[in-house]
């Protein structure tokens, strides 16, 4: 049984229909992509999955029917979404964007230790502590973001754009920082619009047009494919 | 008689209290950007329960403190559950409406909260029984009585321990958190219906100390009591950057010590006979009386206000607001 499965998931703004009936998985442990142009319904999809905009259709995630739950119950199932824009709290320290991170935990110890693992995997957050979020560079701000999606302990990370916004050398220590996190067992479903940095990244990929899934394949094959090459791979 | 010193004392007491019954504002408004014009109703009902439990023992034997706190203790959860009430049934609903609906809303649960008051303990004021001796402490030329020294104490004291709550506890950072940002908050397992009524919560326990202050500082409770009182104190909120706690507190005071000195040398200020030119003109009445006052002391009302039209004029964040922008 896959760790996460979307059925015939539907999402309506007003009248229009962003997201017209996709299904996919995640397998524990997997990196998949979710590729597309801009507006073909990814971020709703996602947003859909974190149970941030009403949907219709079937979400389980570890063996439950999640549609239906508030948001605040998700993370308590090891399900974290990193927002499109990072949502770092800015006006939060960084220590306290992680302890937020961390609040549905009530296993202190635990805390402690996954602290101290991010802050090793992201040492720049460990030098700005105690300042403001709202000060820390757009690159920080992903690593901060990140951080503390990670100290709820997930097993799925829903990832909204990391690359967005962000120079070419930041996007490779994000990328870098997500591999990282992918080693340690979390799964990742990876929304990006830079297609070849996401397909080279995961193992997996779907491609979204127009609020439908197009295309399933392995990464390879994807790359390969001569649609995907034309439509977002720059020929 | 020192009224420089003597006004100082009076504002820092009037200006402690707009401090506490801001705070109210200024935190529901940080969450749900509503502003709960219920919240003076709120305050004057922890002064009317408070009356009524201290009237009903003041017979006994009991030390006056002890029946001061019953007083206290009775108002906070009344006003608590009328708080937390409010946010239920007629804020929440109304969440993802336009924000003028739930504005309105809050103005019709003022009036209603009035209304019951009205029913409950009828229209004549309360006196409010001296329980602590009132007695005056001399201060350089000016006095301060017992009540304003416990006003100012308690006060301190409730904001401090604010403070703590909201920047050092983790609930109190989940609540800052979900100011900023609710949909985040959520992503981080904050049940942030929780921390939305805690907050109401939180605001109404204050209220409910402050409308005893209140009542024990003027010795009178009445249901009217809570409207003038509110529109100052949200006037205090938006003076200190509305949704900023320091500010609550900051602007409560300055609007207590800007009213206080306002009312103080307003008859001075006012009396044309210390005109240049219009004394001369005057020159008769002003050597016959002695006076010409233009604006007397009840005009003291004036000044909370006139402050929140130059804040709204000039400096429309407040003293500590960072920023006007409506949130995307």
């Amino acid at each position: 049984m896959p760790l996460m499965e979307a059925l015939d998931l539907k999402v309506h703004y007003g009248g229009i229909a962003a997201v017209k009936g996709v299904s996919f998985a995640v397998e524990e442990g997997e990196m998949v992509c979710l590729i597309g142009a801009n507006g073909a319904g990814k971020t709703s999809t996602l947003k859909a999955l974190a149970r941030l905009l009403p949907a219709t259709g079937e979400i389980r995630f570890a063996g439950q029917r999640i549609d239906g739950m508030p948001t605040h119950r998700l993370i308590r199932l090891g399900l974290a979404l990193v927002p499109e824009g990072r949502g770092v709290f800015a006006r939060l320290t960084v220590a306290e964007n992680l302890a937020m991170g961390a609040y549905a935990r009530e296993d202190a110890a635990g805390v402690a230790e996954d602290l101290a693992r991010v802050y090793e995997l992201l040492p720049r957050l460990a030098e700005r502590r105690r300042q403001l979020a709202g000060t820390l560079s757009g690159g920080e701000q992903q690593m901060l973001a990140l951080g503390r999606a990670l100290m709820g302990r997930p097993r799925l990370l829903l990832l909204d754009e990391p690359s967005m916004g962000l120079a070419p050398l930041l996007v490779e220590k994000v990328f870098e920082a997500i591999r990282a996190i992918a080693r340690t067992g979390v799964a990742i479903l990876l929304v990006e619009q830079n297609a070849h940095l996401a397909l080279t990244t995961c193992a997996r990929g779907y491609v979204m047009e127009s609020g439908r899934i197009t295309l399933a394949a392995p990464s390879a094959e994807l790359l390969a494919d001569a649609r995907v090459r034309a439509a977002y791979l720059g020929g | 008689m020192d009224i420089l010193l003597q006004q100082l004392i009076n504002g820092l007491t009037t200006g402690s209290v707009y401090a506490i019954v801001a705070l109210g504002y200024t935190m529901v408004y940080g969450v749900i950007q509503l502003i709960n014009f219920a919240h003076g109703e709120i305050v004057m009902i922890g002064a009317m329960v408070a009356v009524s439990v201290i009237l009903a023992l003041t017979d006994t034997a009991l030390p006056p403190a002890f029946i001061l706190l019953t007083g206290v203790l009775a108002a906070m959860p009344v006003c608590m559950i009328i708080g937390l009430a409010l946010e239920r049934l007629a804020y929440r609903p109304l969440r993802k409406a336009p924000r003028l609906a739930p504005l309105i809303t809050a103005i019709g649960m003022s009036i209603i909260l009035q209304h019951v008051a009205l029913m409950i303990w009828g229209r004549d004021p309360r006196a409010f029984p001296q329980l602590i001796e009132n007695a005056s402490l001399a201060v350089g030329g000016a006095a301060i009585s017992t009540v304003q020294i416990a006003i100012i104490a308690t006060s301190c004291v409730m904001m401090a321990g604010l403070s703590w709550f909201v920047y050092r506890t983790r609930f109190g950072i989940a609540m800052r958190a979900t100011a900023e940002n609710l949909a985040i908050a959520e992503l981080m397992g904050i049940d942030t219906n929780r921390v939305i009524a805690a907050t109401f919560a939180v605001g109404a326990a204050l209220g409910a100390v402050a409308g005893v202050m209140v009542g024990a500082y003027y010795g009178v409770a009445h249901y009217t009591m809570g409207f003038i009182l509110g529109l100052k104190a949200f006037s205090a909120a938006v003076l200190g950057g509305i949704g900023n706690l320091p500010g609550a507190m900051l602007g409560g005071l300055v609007l207590g010590l800007v009213e206080a000195l306002g009312t103080g040398y307003i008859g001075e200020l006012t009396d044309l006979c210390h005109w240049p030119f219009v004394a001369e003109a005057l020159a008769e009445r002003c050597h016959a009386d002695g006076h010409v006052v233009l604006l007397g002391s009840n005009y003291q009302d004036v000044f909370a206000f006139l402050v929140l039209v130059l804040v709204l004029i000039f400096r429309p964040s407040g003293l500590l607001g960072e920023r006007v922008a409506e949130r995307a």
